[in-house]
């Protein structure tokens, strides 16, 4: 389960704006409780690597910048406990394509981005079979 | 040599729950060789069934990913540190 404060929503919303028509993309740090519980304190925004004519429907995070990422969590005491990314003019549900190159144990965040502007904000786990995503929120 | 191994948060599970573990190895493979057989449940995720590092893990010691030195055989020193590294994407697919 994540919790993410309503200020880290708002800024995964106006990502997804400013990215808009494009996916955004960005990492979720936080800390791991005890219960299970994703504690989300900081999202860091990274460069949708995809090629330019596919970012309207598709995101990659470049090895390097989550290897950045790993870094700065490690140095602030946090972990990286999943990824935010965009849906453009579609769903904020997960796709065939989303769970194919998802992990388990991340938070996958969601947000619709209906012409430009932000609706509706989901959270996805991947079980650990890979066969589905439970939706969190 | 001692290496450590920087373990993502997603393969912790495999690996004790720990964040980070020591090994033994002269080279990039070895360390990690050594870290698949100290946790043998996270091979499946790390090699393919030709013992080939899988397409989507990438393996960075500081700053350096090793598919840009020398892949596996890339050499190690005493204190280095490895991260592991998956590769992340997905996307509404849409056409």
């Amino acid at each position: 389960m994540i919790r993410l404060p309503p200020d880290k929503k708002d800024a995964v919303r106006i990502e997804g704006e400013e990215a808009y028509p494009d996916e955004c993309c960005g990492f979720l740090l936080g800390t791991l409780e005890k219960d299970g519980l994703r504690n989300v304190v900081e999202i860091l925004p990274v460069a949708n690597a995809r090629e330019r004519k596919e970012r309207h429907h598709r995101f990659h995070i470049d090895a390097d910048d989550f290897m950045r990422a790993e870094r700065q969590a490690r140095s602030g005491e946090l972990d990286i406990v999943g990824f935010y990314h965009s849906h453009p003019d579609h769903p904020a549900e997960p796709s065939e394509y989303d769970r194919e190159h998802a992990l388990p144990f991340y938070s996958y965040v969601i947000v619709a981005v209906s012409k430009g502007i932000a609706r509706e904000l989901t959270s996805w786990e991947l079980l650990p079979d890979r066969s589905r995503f439970n939706q969190e929120y | 040599m001692a290496v450590t191994i920087l373990i993502p948060t997603a393969l912790r599970v495999f690996a004790g729950v720990q964040a980070e573990v020591t090994v033994e190895g002269d080279t990039a493979g070895r360390a990690i060789e050594a870290f698949a057989d100290k946790f043998p449940d996270i091979r499946q995720h790390l090699f393919d069934e030709n013992n080939a590092l899988r397409s989507f893990v990438n393996v960075y010691i500081g700053e350096k990913n090793i598919k840009t030195v020398n892949g596996l055989d890339t050499p190690v020193r005493d204190g280095d540190a490895l991260m592991l590294v998956p590769a992340i994407a997905g996307g509404t697919g849409a056409i």
